[in-house]
């Protein structure tokens, strides 16, 4: 649970749930995210889960930092951590022209490139958070074989859609963007819809993403 | 029944369309957006008789070239801008913060702003562009907003709907001061950093460099030392948050920031002084100050006097 709310400038509150990142403390995160937006606390403007923290952000001319810290303190939650999210499909394609650093994996790794796959396509992932750029979603915890660590030189441009992997997370890059995670392939889906006016982000914190390999023909059938 | 619109002649530098952005999406990666200095956006619109949050241009430094057709509008632009009318047989020169004329074929030249960055556009009748997610303002990272989320083009078309016949000649005496000192209010991450770099950062000056947009400003000047760790595991940020990269620079997340980062916080800028920070051109310094939580609450309240005291001057 919250262990401490400070000020986080002069308009939103900072919420420490800790320092670990885990699936548990990052629950209680989210659970809390859900609650408080239900509750409609007056003058509330957005609201940001993290792998351990909440950051509440409201509307100065409204209300202050003290009223919404004894509001959020007085919302009385029952602690049922319930089915938060949904489970999601997620295709990918893993060849040559996408995988742009299996290579480099394979070294760091000291494995070959089907037993990375076998590994990455075994194991469900669930979702700490989305964001950074829209809709990008950090995914985890990857297999500890597969941990490594960022590019020494980021890319400046990362394709969009490509899937890269560093440490214990993965994540799927919604726009075109730069960045240093390893990229071992890429999905036709569009993780982000900036055409959908009610709910652009096809993963959501607390979802449980499964992936699935495809070949370069079912990609490129379904980018038509 | 005539078209009314602006062809884009020159585009400028990041021209966008802006209101005041758009609330609770952080927590899928989208910012607030919006105007980035409110008081000039909120100034615009109160002179053009709008409604509070109608959508204006938002130019930096160099600002579009316009040719304006059809049946005579109003409009007026704010900040601290050197920008011209041509009309048929003169040029006219600008006058901010009061509502001019436009008729069939002149040109609007929005050529600079002086010793600032921001401009605004509004215009009395209403801009046709969509809106995405309750705002038309354009998001150019998340491809979101008016005008298919990007800046304007040049050539293109902004057509113009709903002018007000009514002229009414609303003028404001204004003059934006300029400041140097930003105040801040102590991060979570505060004590990540030695006490030589504490001092540092509150005594000396640092200088706005070229890289500095919507999203952000990267600050140059005395290295600040962590002595902790230099990368966090990433959490949310808000306008206004000063991070410090693991090379030691400050950098500020600004209207269009990325909605979560991975570098220790050192401190918030405080939200009266937002509009006045944002306004400080590249090349130029600042020195922050460090304030407490109630001081920047009262100096809010008398921040949002002066606007209303402003508007109410307008006649």
């Amino acid at each position: 649970m919250i262990k401490n709310i400070s000020n986080l400038g002069d308009a939103a509150l900072y919420c420490d749930f800790g320092n670990d990142v885990n699936r548990e403390i990052n629950l209680n995160v989210i659970q809390f995210f859900k609650n408080i937006k239900k509750s409609n606390i007056p003058g509330i403007t957005n609201i940001t889960p993290s792998y351990n923290k909440l950051i509440i952000s409201f509307d100065l001319s409204i209300t202050s930092f003290d009223k919404i810290k004894t509001e959020v303190e007085q919302l009385n939650f029952k602690n049922e951590i319930v089915n938060l999210g949904n489970l999601i499909k997620i295709p990918v394609c893993c060849d040559n022209d996408f995988a742009l650093d299996i290579k480099r994996l394979e070294k760091l790794l000291n494995l070959e490139k089907e037993e990375i796959y076998k590994k990455f396509f075994s194991k469900k992932y669930y979702c700490y958070m989305t964001g950074f750029i829209a809709g990008m979603p950090f995914l985890g915890d990857l297999d500890d074989s597969l941990y490594a660590r960022r590019l020494d030189t980021p890319r400046v441009k990362v394709p969009k859609n490509s899937i890269g992997l560093t440490e214990q997370f993965c994540n799927i890059y919604t726009f075109e963007s730069p960045g240093g995670w390893n990229i071992i392939g890429k999905t036709p889906l569009d993780i982000f819809d900036n055409k959908n006016n009610t709910s652009p982000n096809l993963i959501n914190p607390g979802d449980t993403i499964s992936f699935f390999q495809i070949s370069k023909s079912e990609f490129e059938k379904k980018y038509d | 029944m005539t078209e009314n619109y602006f062809e884009v002649l020159r585009p400028g530098i990041n021209s966008t369309f802006q209101d005041n952005g758009r609330k609770n999406f952080y927590h899928i990666g989208i910012p607030f957006s919006g105007a980035m200095d409110n008081r000039n956006f909120v100034i615009a619109n109160a002179i053009s008789n709008n409604k509070k949050n109608s959508p204006v241009i938002e130019f930096a430094l160099q600002g579009p070239k316009l040719r304006y057709k059809g049946d005579k509008v109003y409009f007026n632009v704010t900040g601290d801008v050197n920008f011209q009318i041509l009309r048929k047989n003169k040029i006219e020169e600008g006058v901010c913060y009061q509502n001019l004329v436009l008729e069939n074929n002149d040109c609007l030249d929005l050529i600079s702003t002086n010793r600032s960055v921001y401009g605004y556009l509004s215009i009395n009748a209403s801009f046709k562009i969509d809106f995405y997610l309750d705002s038309c303002s354009v998001n150019t990272k998340a491809e979101i907003g008016a005008n298919n989320g990007k800046i304007l083009q040049k050539n293109q078309i902004i057509k113009i709907e709903n002018i007000t016949k009514k002229y009414s000649s609303n003028k404001l005496d204004y003059i934006v001061s300029k400041i140097e000192n930003i105040r801040v209010i102590k991060g979570p991450h505060f004590d990540y950093f030695s006490e030589t770099a504490k001092e540092l950062f509150f005594k000396e000056k640092f200088r706005i460099t070229k890289l500095t947009d919507r999203m952000g400003i990267r600050l140059d000047g005395p290295k600040i030392e962590n002595i902790k760790y230099t990368n966090i595991k990433s959490e949310g940020l808000v306008k206004g948050t000063i991070q410090i990269t693991a090379d030691g620079d400050p950098i500020v997340m600004l209207s269009d920031h990325g909605t979560i980062g991975g570098y220790p916080k050192i401190g918030v800028v405080i939200s009266a002084d937002y509009d006045k920070l944002v306004q400080i051109p590249p090349g130029s310094k600042i020195k922050f100050k460090e304030i407490n939580l109630k001081d920047a609450e009262t100096i809010y309240k008398l921040y949002e006097m002066e606007t209303r005291n402003l508007i109410s001057k307008i006649k």
